[in-house]
């Protein structure tokens, strides 16, 4: 019999050991939760800037106005009420540092106090007018008529092709130039990445003999070892230099430049995972094709490729998702315009960059803190997918093995 | 008549073969090529700005000269940190893993997630530690929030490497400590872990060359521009060399004067990510064992 302080502790480590083994499923769910907390938070916004209004005259028919449409407005790119389906008047632009040219010094007051009262009149006397001030300045019995901002709508959001969080007075929230620029700069590591993966593991499996190997293995994991800034670095003075000469352009800090980068980041990825694939062919099935007749490399392309095809699919799925999540490398070399690119020599911008770039500037709990977590949600859901279709390709795999 | 063909036939197969190799030796060659060539750039732009001085001493004149002593301590902090955390955790999540529950949807689950928390990308993690112990838990920007979260994201390192190594441990050993009579646990520590242990201590190596060099989580966790004191508690904010290196190259005020600093921050990493990896592979070759890294 054991005694019963043996029994005891026996109990308590494993459940110890039970909660240590919890830990990382209670991460992921906390990730989730606090990542789509704050990031669904933006829907429930006004783009507009806390604690400042827009007003129109009394005379104007519209009573809501789209967050595209403010900012097209103080952009002068509207410059007539009807184009947005109002009258036919042209629009009269007004900041608050316009009000001097509107009143005296002395009617507004040493203080501000007789601004509220001027502003009011304003908007009443000009029947184009738009203004956008602080909410403190709306006078009690205001003469003109607030306008209703739409929230941050979901299309507006997705489909947007305009990022620019904190625009005056209405931000500017498309995530489209982003998520293309990701995708752009992802595709074009893939696509230099792949084959020089490809090759290297079909070299490492099937024709370098064993010492090579041993030789090669830990260099890639070595490559894979190398800090991400380092490379970041690597490519703000070597690649970025080299590619402004080459094409002659402004500036290197292109969308190239992140894809050369990210090339080479994503490359021990597929070279581990599909080697290893290309290993697991079974003797037997090389032995017979090479016993037919075929050569090696007849046996490689017939054989050992066709056999390994998920693992090679998985290690290029997951060459993607370390490129497209990759942050601070690529802040360091794309040059980070939002914009939607056109070709892979102008800068771009992608999510895990703009994050990085622009949260520190965000106070806490804003619209743009929030825009910026919800960023974080889409290239979360990227990942996810990205995790969960290798999961998929490579798990068929494993039970026909077994 | 037959024959000569054939024996065309086998030259052209021969010769489209030699073709495809040395294809696939000059590319293989080539990312060898790459890393040299990205290694042997730092070493040799960084070597002359490394010196004695250059590793303990402050940062002088806008830090344009004098050394990053600052940084090499916050990253030491911020790695400590975060091991004492991921360790142990990891170490008795792989033990539960492999020894513990049995084959079934809770190991499913635990694997899966294990496998998520792996792929999701390091700025996320940044996003998560900000909201959760920067905000939500008032740690504020310290070195307590930075580690926690560095922590977090080297967890499923450990796990896997943990667990790698415990599958390989045979299972007689298992067998025989169970039938003398001992308990799990006592089979556990008393048996399974001494012989994984060197192999473990590879894995912990691995995952302190990862963590010192991953800045995105630090940004907004614990990262500081410049102080000009050295961090006295876990509350405080830190330098660290991998966000020093993106300050520098970056966003410092006078860029071209802060290079050489730049480039000995960088091969101050390259170091720390080299001596770990040769640590670990020599401690793999002298334990025999294989651990594997994915």
């Amino acid at each position: 019999m054991k005694p019963f302080y043996k029994k005891f502790s026996e109990k308590f480590i494993e459940g110890l050991l039970m909660i240590s083994g919890t830990v990382t499923s209670l991460t992921v769910v906390l990730i989730v939760f606090f990542l789509f907390k704050e990031g669904i938070g933006v829907f429930d916004q006004k783009p507009t800037e806390n604690g400042y209004v827009i007003a129109v005259s009394k005379t104007n028919p519209l009573s809501k106005v789209a967050p595209e449409d403010i900012k097209n407005i103080y952009d002068q790119k509207i410059t007539h009420w009807n184009e947005v389906g109002g009258k036919p008047d042209s629009i009269i632009l007004f900041r608050l540092e316009d009000i001097s040219n509107y009143y005296s010094d002395e009617a507004i007051g040493e203080n501000f106090e007789g601004l509220a009262g001027c502003i009011s009149r304003l908007t009443d006397s000009l029947p184009g007018i738009i203004a956008f001030f602080p909410e403190k300045y709306l006078d009690k019995d205001f003469k003109g008529k607030v306008l209703d901002v739409d929230k941050v709508s979901l299309s507006g959001f997705f489909m947007g092709k305009e990022w620019f969080p904190t625009a005056q007075p209405s931000a500017q929230l498309g995530v489209m130039p982003l998520v293309l620029g990701t995708l752009w700069v992802s595709l074009g590591a893939i696509l230099l990445a792949l084959p020089l993966g490809l090759a290297a593991s079909v070299y490492m499996s099937e024709i370098a003999n064993e010492r090579v190997r041993r030789i090669m293995k830990p260099l890639i994991e070595l490559l894979a070892g190398i800090p991400s800034v380092v490379y970041g670095f690597f490519g703000l003075v070597i690649i970025v230099p080299l590619i402004q000469e080459t094409f002659n352009l402004p500036v290197g800090e292109t969308g190239l430049a992140g894809s050369i980068v990210l090339g080479i980041m994503a490359l021990p990825t597929i070279i581990t995972i599909s080697e290893d694939a290309m290993r697991n062919t079974p003797r037997a099935m090389k032995e017979a094709s090479l016993a037919l007749g075929a050569s090696k490399w007849q046996t490689i392309y017939k054989v050992v490729v066709p056999y390994s095809i998920s693992g090679i699919t998985a290690g290029a799925i997951l060459g993607i998702g370390r490129a497209i999540g990759e942050t601070m490398a690529v802040l360091m070399v794309t040059g980070n315009a939002a914009v939607i690119p056109h070709s892979i020599l102008e800068p771009v911008r992608t999510i895990p960059a703009t994050i990085a770039a622009e949260l520190g500037e965000a106070p806490s709990g804003g619209l743009h803190y929030k825009a910026l977590f919800a960023l974080g949600c889409i290239l979360f859901l990227i990942t996810l997918f990205i995790n969960l279709s290798v999961e998929f390709i490579t798990g068929r795999k494993k039970y026909n093995k077994h | 008549m037959k024959l000569p063909d054939e024996h065309k036939l086998a030259k052209r197969k021969m010769r489209g073969q030699a073709i495809a190799f040395w294809i696939f030796r000059i590319l293989s060659y080539a990312i060898i090529a790459i890393l040299f060539s990205i290694l042997s750039f730092i070493i040799y732009k960084g070597a002359s700005s490394i010196s004695w001085g250059f590793i303990t001493k402050m940062p002088e004149e806008g830090m344009t000269k004098g050394g990053i002593y600052p940084a090499i301590i916050g990253t030491l902090c911020l790695v400590a940190g975060s091991m004492i955390f991921a360790f142990p955790v990891g170490v008795l999540a792989a033990i539960y893993m492999n020894e513990y529950v049995k084959d079934g949807i809770i190991k499913k689950i635990i694997k899966q997630m294990t496998n998520n928390l792996a792929g999701i990308p390091s700025i996320v993690f940044g996003l998560f530690g900000m909201s959760l112990f920067v905000n939500k838990l008032g740690f504020g920007d310290s070195i307590l929030a930075g580690s926690l979260t560095l922590g977090l994201l080297a967890l499923p390192v450990v796990i896997r490497t943990t667990e790698e190594v415990l599958k390989a441990v045979d299972n007689t050993f298992r067998h025989a400590s169970l039938g003398l009579g001992a308990s799990k646990w006592e089979t556990t520590s008393k048996v399974v872990l001494p012989i994984a242990f060197p192999n473990i201590i590879t894995g912990l190596i691995l995952s302190i060359g990862r963590v010192s060099g991953e800045t995105a989580p630090i940004l907004f966790t614990v990262a500081a521009y410049f102080l000009p004191k050295l961090p006295t508690s876990v509350f405080d904010q830190a330098m660290a060399l991998p966000y020093h290196l993106y300050v520098l190259s970056t966003s410092g005020t006078n860029i071209e004067e802060s290079r050489p600093v730049a480039y000995g921050t960088a091969l101050v990493l390259i170091i720390i990510v080299l001596i770990a990896n040769l640590l670990a592979n020599g401690l793999r070759k002298y334990f025999g064992r294989k651990v594997k890294m994915n």
